[in-house]
């Protein structure tokens, strides 16, 4: 069971969209619930009122942006979709393979809430003219399955999906695919190829998904969080939308923002979009243990580090990418003043070092080397030279310079925790250059 | 020995037989997509459910059942991390080692794993209960360190519950 979804007050309709209905005991809400507080009210509403297209433009005046941690307009790459008379129908794809170090949103979402995930998907199938959805969700998420199948098959029983959705002469269904383990299968082109039974391998671009992906047909994939947005913005329109984040952010919507590390409160929230991280660390409880704030991550692993003072920016796309990190997930990992920079980049780098999936050398062959020259300066047996050829190899695995983003979310974190905590690297390093070592540092198992 | 002949290649089955329910189930994956190369991760997860790792005499079965190469098959069986290839404990411990739960001393809570069980990461206790394997962030880094148990999610352990948590798995 996931952890509560905390209140900063009272949630409603209107101003938490994603959580209003959320039980205090966790159970997720089922369908005749969801149907007596507004549910698929959307989808009738668009059935009724919307063409694809202007389905499509509502939701990309919303300027929806996407959650899965890149922020591109949901609408706006639904408009690029390849789709009319004459092109065959394909796929709505929902990224729920959520492994991103330091993330835990979309989680709760599906364990209490599947019904406002599948309408937005009905929706998205809607927009993109698709026939079927996949909801692509990680092996290890067995509540959030057993609640997916629950609710699929309520919402069939009740002709939300299936043929002829609610006597619309329209179809669309959607199947559960679950996974098998591997962070890099949430990369879309490689989650489309392990959607096809084959290995997570990203593919290259273009063919964007939208024109071909899925077994060669246009495909959409978008985050949980991102879908879950759809119905209120169908149901109460774009300017609502916009409006939900006031003047804090020109993104719209709100946002589930959380934390964890080691804070007094760990949790999640739903807060419009642009809220600071300041004000989410006070809903946190601040640092616990007397320790004292040193760095914090904005959303996930594959984002770069950050200081207390950028605390007070608003905590959106833009903003965020400004400072040269990103706001990733919109999830918070807080790092206290007793906490060695350097073993957590080491930490984070075998990540990627073990979830590389081995397609580009800088990649495959770089980060196990970058995590060889992390645990000599962790041990304090790094020579001179080895920060400036971890920054080489940062930059080495930046973007445009392999296959997919995962290498340059790799070079994130590693590239920042350098650039503002090189004392503590510099520390690890005790031998001059080229010295040969009398016990070299193995490789390790990564 | 059998061996089963698929599109160039004979793989021996090693005198595994696919059971008859699992064929079933899988058949009917198979419906869920346009290709049955797509119901490739999901047999395998099927004949793992059974035997609790995937043999390699069931690679070639799933492949003649799904008519597709035996190498498709082995391809997707050596990439996915909670494909097990070999014989493991009855209880798969995954402990996270991603960076949230790092940060709330995982390594602290890893060591004790081993050092109670008597076995590093990646083996299996000698009376075939218990296998420790590291696992991505399990979403749940509010609660960090966290585990998974099967398919039970516990979090925060702390190294001293340890014991009494693995109580429940027989
Ligand atoms: C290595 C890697 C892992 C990713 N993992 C996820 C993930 O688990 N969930 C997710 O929604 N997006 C993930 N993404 C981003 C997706 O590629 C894609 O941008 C996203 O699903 C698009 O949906 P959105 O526009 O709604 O955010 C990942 C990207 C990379 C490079
Ligand atoms: S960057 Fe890494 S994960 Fe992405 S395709 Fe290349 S090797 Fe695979
Ligand atoms: S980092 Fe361990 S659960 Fe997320």
């Amino acid at each position: 069971m996931s952890r509560i979804l905390q209140s900063a007050g009272e949630r409603r309709a209107e101003t938490h969209p994603l959580t209003w209905r959320l039980h205090d005991d966790q159970s997720p809400v089922l369908l005749e619930e969801y149907l007596d507080t507004q549910g698929y009210a959307a989808v009738t509403k668009a059935l009724e009122q919307h063409t694809y297209e202007s389905l499509t433009e509502e939701v990309k005046s919303a300027n929806l942006r996407g959650r899965g941690g890149a922020g591109f307009s949901a609408g706006f790459k639904w408009s690029l979709t390849m789709k009319g008379e004459g092109v065959p129908r394909g796929y709505i794809v929902c990224n729920a393979d959520e492994m991103e170090p330091g993330t835990f949103k979309d989680r709760l979402l599906m364990e209490q809430q599947p019904h406002l995930l599948i309408e937005g998907m009905i929706l998205a199938g809607i927009a993109n003219r698709a026939k079927q959805g996949y909801i692509f969700l990680r092996g290890e998420y067995h509540l959030a399955a057993a609640a997916i199948q629950r609710a699929l098959a309520d919402a069939r029983a009740d002709g939300w999906l299936g043929a002829d959705v609610r006597g619309s002469g329209w179809d669309f269904d959607i199947a559960l695919h679950t996974g098998a383990g591997r962070y890099i299968c949430g990369e879309e082109t490689a989650l489309i190829n392990s959607l096809e039974g084959k290995r997570a391998n990203p593919r290259a671009k273009p063919p964007f998904p939208g024109q071909s992906g899925a077994w060669g047909l246009p495909t959409v994939v978008n985050n949980v969080e991102t879908l879950c947005n759809v119905p209120g913005i169908v149901n109460h329109g774009a300017d609502w939308f916009q409006a939900l984040s006031g003047d804090l952010s020109s993104d719209g919507g709100t946002k589930l923002y959380g934390v964890s590390g080691k804070v007094n409160n760990p949790g999640l929230w739903e807060l419009p979009m642009g809220t600071t991280g300041n004000r989410i660390l006070e809903l946190a409880g601040g640092m616990r243990d007397g320790l004292t704030l040193k760095s914090w991550l904005p959303g996930g692993g594959s984002t770069g580090f950050l200081l207390p003072e950028h605390l007070e920016l608003a905590l959106d796309f833009d903003t965020i990418g400004k400072t040269g990190s990103r706001m990733g997930t919109g999830l918070l990992t807080v790092v206290a003043d007793n906490q060695s920079m350097v073993s957590l980049t080491r930490n984070l780098e075998e990540f990627f070092s073990r979830e590389s999936c081995g397609w580009c050398t800088p990649c495959r062959d770089g980060l196990p080397w970058s995590v060889k020259l992390l645990r000599a300066l962790e041990a304090g047996e790094g020579e001179a030279g080895d920060i400036e050829l971890l920054e080489q190899m940062a930059r080495d695995l930046g973007p445009g310079k392999t296959f997919c983003a995962h290498a340059p979310g790799a070079a994130m974190p590693l590239a920042s925790a350098i650039h503002y905590f090189r004392d503590e690297f510099e520390r690890g390093i005790t031998r001059p250059k080229g010295e040969a070592h009398a016990d070299p540092i193995p490789v390790g198992s990564v | 020995m059998t061996t089963t002949a698929t599109i160039g290649t004979t793989i021996a089955s090693d005198g595994f037989a696919l059971d008859p329910a699992d064929r079933e189930m899988i058949l009917e994956e198979r419906g869920h997509y346009p290709y049955p190369q797509a119901a490739c991760i999901e047999a395998l997860k099927i004949v793992q459910k059974r035997h609790g790792h995937v043999p390699d005499g069931a690679i070639p079965a799933i492949a003649e059942t799904l008519g597709i190469r035996v190498a498709d098959v082995e391809g997707v069986a050596t990439f996915y991390s909670l494909i097990f290839r070999q014989p493991v404990g009855r209880h798969v411990i995954l402990i996270c080692d991603s960076s949230s739960c790092f940060l709330t001393d995982y390594e602290e809570l890893r060591d004790a794993f081993t050092e109670h069980l008597g076995i590093q990461m990646g083996q299996t206790t000698a009376d075939g209960r218990f296998t420790l394997l590291p696992v991505c962030c399990l979403g749940a880094c509010d609660r960090g360190p966290t585990i998974l148990i099967g398919e039970d999610l516990h979090g925060p352990v702390t190294p001293g519950e340890i014991p009494r948590l693995l109580e429940a798995y027989a």
